[in-house]
Parts: C-alpha cells; sequence; structure tokens
C-alpha cells in the first residue's frame, strides 16, 4: 500500500491552502495583479481594488476556508463514528438540522439564536444517528443512507414549512440555507475561530479516534473510553456543522470528498487525517468559491451548487466500491 | 484459595431476558491455558468480554492482580488483559503493520508518538503469526484468515499478562490453526502468561488446554482441564453423546 509521509503532505496542503487564497484575492470581476494584492494587504492603499482585496475578498476566502475546514473535520468524525467512508454532515442530515435550527430562529426574528438553533439541530441529527447506531459493527452503506435520507427528509419538510410561512421578502434570503452560499456570509472571524478550537480539542483525542475505527470492543480493549469519547466526537461534529451552516448554509459533500482523498494518501491515522482534512478542506472550499463567483462572472454561483457537483459522482463511486 | 493472576468470584452472568450463568468462580495463573467451550449461545463471548472489563457483571468481583476490574483505570485495564474478540472491524485502509502497532495504544504515552521499541514490538508480533511479508498490505485485500492472524498480531503487540481470545482459530486453515495455538502455548509457558480461549474444536481444547471452563445452560465448571475434558462431561454438556479417540498428543472427541 502506498503511503506517502504525512508531514510533508500536511505541508504541501498549507501551501495549496496558501495559493487557493491568493488565487481568492486576485480573481473575480475586478482581477488583481499580484503586486497589488500584496499592496492591498501589507500596506495601506486605498485605490478601489485594494478596498475589494481587503474588505470583500480576504474576509470571503477566510469564511470560505473555515467553513471547508469545518465541514471536513466533521466528516472524519463523523466516517470514523460510524465506521463507514459514506458518512458526512450533510448525507446523515446534521447540516439539515443545523440549516432549520438557523431559519427558525431567523424566522421568529431571534438573531441572536441563530448559532445555537443550527447547533441544536446539528445535534438532534447525530442523536438520531447515534440512537440507531448499535452493535460493534461498521454501519452498512444501506443502514447509512437510509437514515440519511430519512432524516434528510424530515428537515427538508420541516424547512418548507418555515419558508412556506414565511413573509414573501424574506424567502430569497433564507433560500442560500439550502444550498450553500458564501456571497452573504459574515462571521468568517468566529468560524476561523471555531476551527482552531475544534483542532485544539480534536488532536489530544486523535489516538484514540483511529482505534474506534477498529470496533468498540477492540478500542475499548485497548483502554479507549469508548462511550465518553463518542459522546465528544458526536458533539464536536455538530459544532463543527452548525457554525459552517450559520457562516455559509448547507455546502454539502465536502466532508465527504475530502477526508476520503487525504485517507488515500496518508492513511487512517486521526492524529494526521484531521489536520490534513482541515486544510485541504479549507483550500478546496476557497478554490471553489472562487470558481463560483468567477465561473459566470458578474453573476455569482452559490458556492453549494459547484461543491455537490462535484460530490455526488464521488459519493456514487464510493457506494459502488463499498458493495 | 489464595487469588490468582485472575481471580473470579461468585460470578453472574445475565443477558437482558435470560441469566446465562451464576456463582462462577476459578483462578487462573501465570503459565495457564484456559479453554473455554461449550454450546452455542451459551455465553463464552459475553463471557469473555466481562472478563475483559468491557462490560459489569450482574454480580460477582473479578480482579487481575488484585485489582478489581470495576475501578482499574482503562490504561492499567489493557496493559494487563487484552481481548481477541470473535470478529474484527476493517472499514478502511490499513496495513497490517498499522493495525498491529494500533495495539501499543496503552504502551504510548498520550502526548507521543510511538517509540522505535512499539514499532519493533509490532514488527515481531507480525513475525510471530507469519505476516512479515504482507506488512504492508492493505488488510482489505487480505483473505479472511490472513486478517484473523493480523488481529492476532495486534493482541501480541498489546502484549497484555492476560490474553483472552474468542474463537482465534476462526478462518484459520489447520496448519496456521496449530500454529497460532502453539504459539499461545508458548507464551503461557514462557513467558508466564495467562490464555483463556473459547474454542469449538474439541480436540485442539484437548490439546491445549491446561485447564478448562464447561460452559452449560444449568451449570458451569471450571478446573484442572484433564478432569473436565472427558467424553462423559463433554457429552453432557453438549447433550450430544461422544466418544473419546486417543492419539498421540491428546484426545479427540467424535460423535458416538
Amino acid at each position: 500500500m502506498r503511503r506517502f509521509s504525512p508531514l510533508a503532505v500536511l505541508v504541501l496542503l498549507a501551501g495549496f491552502a496558501a495559493a487557493a487564497v491568493v488565487f481568492a484575492l486576485a480573481a473575480g470581476s475586478v482581477p488583481v495583479r499580484m503586486p497589488a494584492v500584496w499592496n492591498a494587504m501589507t500596506g495601506d492603499a486605498t485605490d478601489t481594488a485594494s478596498a475589494v482585496v481587503r474588505e470583500l475578498r480576504w474576509p470571503r476566502a477566510m469564511a470560505a476556508f473555515a467553513v471547508g475546514g469545518l465541514l471536513a473535520v466533521a466528516g472524519a468524525l463523523m466516517q470514523v463514528l460510524l465506521r463507514n467512508p459514506l458518512a458526512d454532515p450533510y448525507v446523515l442530515g446534521l447540516s439539515g438540522g443545523a440549516a432549520c435550527g438557523a431559519l427558525g430562529a431567523m424566522l421568529i426574528g431571534a438573531t441572536a439564536l441563530v448559532t445555537p438553533a443550527a447547533f441544536g439541530g446539528a445535534i438532534v441529527s447525530s442523536m438520531l444517528v447515534f440512537g440507531l447506531a448499535r452493535g460493534d459493527g461498521a454501519w452498512s452503506a444501506t443502514r447509512l443512507l437510509l437514515t440519511g435520507v430519512v432524516v434528510a427528509a424530515g428537515w427538508g419538510a420541516l424547512i418548507m414549512l418555515l419558508l412556506a410561512t414565511a413573509p414573501e421578502a424574506q424567502v430569497r434570503g433564507m433560500l442560500f440555507w439550502l444550498i450553500g452560499d458564501l456571497a452573504s456570509s459574515t462571521h468568517g472571524g468566529i468560524a476561523l475561530a471555531t476551527l482552531v478550537v475544534l483542532l485544539l480539542l480534536t488532536l489530544p483525542l486523535a489516538r484514540d479516534a483511529t482505534l474506534l475505527a477498529r470496533g468498540d470492543v477492540t478500542a475499548a480493549s485497548l483502554g479507549v473510553p469508548v462511550r465518553p469519547l463518542t459522546i465528544a466526537l458526536h458533539g464536536l461534529a455538530a459544532l463543527a456543522t452548525a457554525i459552517a451552516v450559520t457562516v455559509a448554509g448547507s455546502v454539502g459533500f465536502v466532508g465527504l470528498v475530502v477526508p476520503h482523498a487525504v485517507r488515500l494518501l496518508i492513511g487512517n491515522d486521526q492524529r494526521w487525517l484531521v489536520p490534513a482534512s482541515a486544510l485541504a478542506g479549507g483550500a478546496l472550499l476557497v478554490f471553489a468559491d472562487t470558481l463560483a463567483r468567477t465561473i459566470i462572472a458578474p453573476a455569482q454561483l452559490p458556492v453549494g451548487v459547484l461543491t455537490a457537483l462535484a460530490g455526488v459522482p464521488v459519493f456514487l463511486w464510493l457506494l459502488r466500491r463499498s458493495g | 484459595m489464595s487469588a490468582g493472576l485472575l481471580s473470579v468470584r461468585g460470578l453472574a452472568l445475565t443477558v437482558p431476558g435470560r441469566t446465562l450463568c451464576s456463582d462462577v468462580a476459578f483462578d487462573a495463573n501465570a503459565g495457564e491455558c484456559w479453554v473455554l467451550v461449550g454450546p452455542n449461545g451459551a455465553g463464552k463471548t459475553t463471557l469473555l468480554s466481562t472478563l475483559a472489563g468491557l462490560r459489569a457483571p450482574a454480580a460477582g468481583t473479578i480482579t487481575v492482580r488484585g485489582e478489581n476490574l470495576r475501578t482499574i483505570a482503562p490504561r492499567a485495564r489493557a496493559l494487563a488483559l487484552g481481548l481477541l474478540p470473535q470478529d474484527t472491524v476493517d472499514a478502511f485502509p490499513a496495513t497490517a503493520f498499522e493495525i498491529a502497532l494500533a495495539g501499543r495504544h496503552p504502551h504510548v504515552p498520550r502526548w507521543q508518538p510511538e517509540s522505535a521499541s512499539d514499532h519493533a514490538s509490532a514488527h515481531a508480533a507480525l513475525a510471530a503469526v507469519g505476516m512479515s511479508d504482507t506488512a504492508m498490505r492493505n488488510v482489505q485485500t487480505l483473505s479472511g484468515g490472513e486478517r484473523r492472524r493480523v488481529a492476532l498480531a495486534m493482541l501480541l503487540a498489546q502484549d497484555p499478562l492476560v490474553l483472552l481470545l474468542d474463537e482465534p482459530t476462526n478462518h484459520l486453515d489447520i496448519a496456521h490453526e496449530v500454529r497460532a495455538l502453539d504459539l499461545l502455548a508458548r507464551m503461557a509457558r514462557d513467558q508466564g502468561k495467562v490464555v483463556i480461549m473459547a474454542l469449538h474444536d474439541l480436540a485442539l481444547a484437548a490439546r491445549y488446554a491446561t485447564h478448562a471452563i464447561l460452559l452449560g445452560c444449568e451449570r458451569v465448571e471450571a478446573g484442572p482441564a484433564m478432569n473436565l475434558l472427558t467424553a462423559e462431561r463433554l457429552s453432557a454438556l453438549y447433550g450430544q453423546p461422544l466418544v473419546a479417540v486417543p492419539h498421540p498428543r491428546g484426545t479427540a472427541f467424535l460423535p458416538a
């Protein structure tokens, strides 16, 4: 089995992430050349291009990086918890729950409650998944997909109910929660801070989490406190999903594609997989979002359209391989 | 009686709706190879996972080196007791070496990576089960018997005092059955380990057991193998008449 040095892959991914951010700052309806990007970020140039780079593109790139990283880490954790590489916060309805919670809070005008409500929605989904898990074995693809489809359908119905009862003027803004979009995202800083905290909380548990992938019995007999660890990881995955959804709506498939690709390179050791997924997920979403806002410029695509179009074939390919 | 390395007193096991056994008591000491036999559904797996400290008994106490399993810290427990489950999960690609190395988990301090000696233990464990050549292969591409040997290597790398094995010879061909059980018997004899394993093959049980546990639906007997692994007791245990056929290295039991 071919393996690459995890450290080298991590360095490479950091390079990709930096390149994606530079691309995001330079590309757009107002192309900005490299030296100007550099001046905008380091100097205090006051021209329009600098303002675009500093005040529009930089925050948006940070939000994209944070959301991509959060979703990729959430996906990596869910895959270990369910012992199935098809698991992902979007497929299993965590994103749907978070979107539903956030929409509900917005509809009653409680803006301060948007994030807690999103977390509540994601937690309800995780508890359903956790409650349906039984025994030691890996989740079969059938069980995982059926759970995901049903949970997601439930949230979809609730979201439709909310949209149907929402005032006309609000509906367009609310639709963005259904498919991820970074165009109006704020709170990139909070998302980035959450990503850092998430990594700090997850990495000490990473070696134990790797063993969890080998079954509860094996993990427990090696001294892993299985139940507290499972609950903690479900909570962290739900938190990551909730923050990502609050910032960017339901961006799909990042949590599925990224950990899988990283795993092909460095294996399933969560000590490396989690930080590498964070970097790769961040880089991917920054890149995808830049494409989404330039591909049919001056019009902008929601980034969730691109991730879904790329993610669905990968998901089907994985499903075919998992038999 | 004095407490052994692994000491069981007044143990009762229940599963929802039924009592599997009660008042089980035995002492297993260094160098002993215990074989657990009994009909399907008698509770062999439940007993092994209870002995491994993974589930609480309905009653009774289990101590390992004098420490109660209920209060022992998980890491200390994993250094004392290791379990080879009946089935293992290989949901993600991993090399045989990575799996063997994972067995070192309780030996590796939380904030440190595995040391060179952990790597050496993992390699030695793979060599002991004849899997050195496949160390870098993805286990998902290995046969059932080869995966079983990798799982056994993981337990060997864990290197606990008490090795609990749930049908270790599952999926193994007859040559690897004998090799694996020879290895376990040697570890008991030469390294002072306690081996406790559930086996279905009574000829292998009789060949390797120094002690036996007969887990029946009504009663449980534990003691030296020569007293317990007899045609009479085994016939009663399984409700199937058996005859003992002597051979140079033990006794085979065949349906009468």
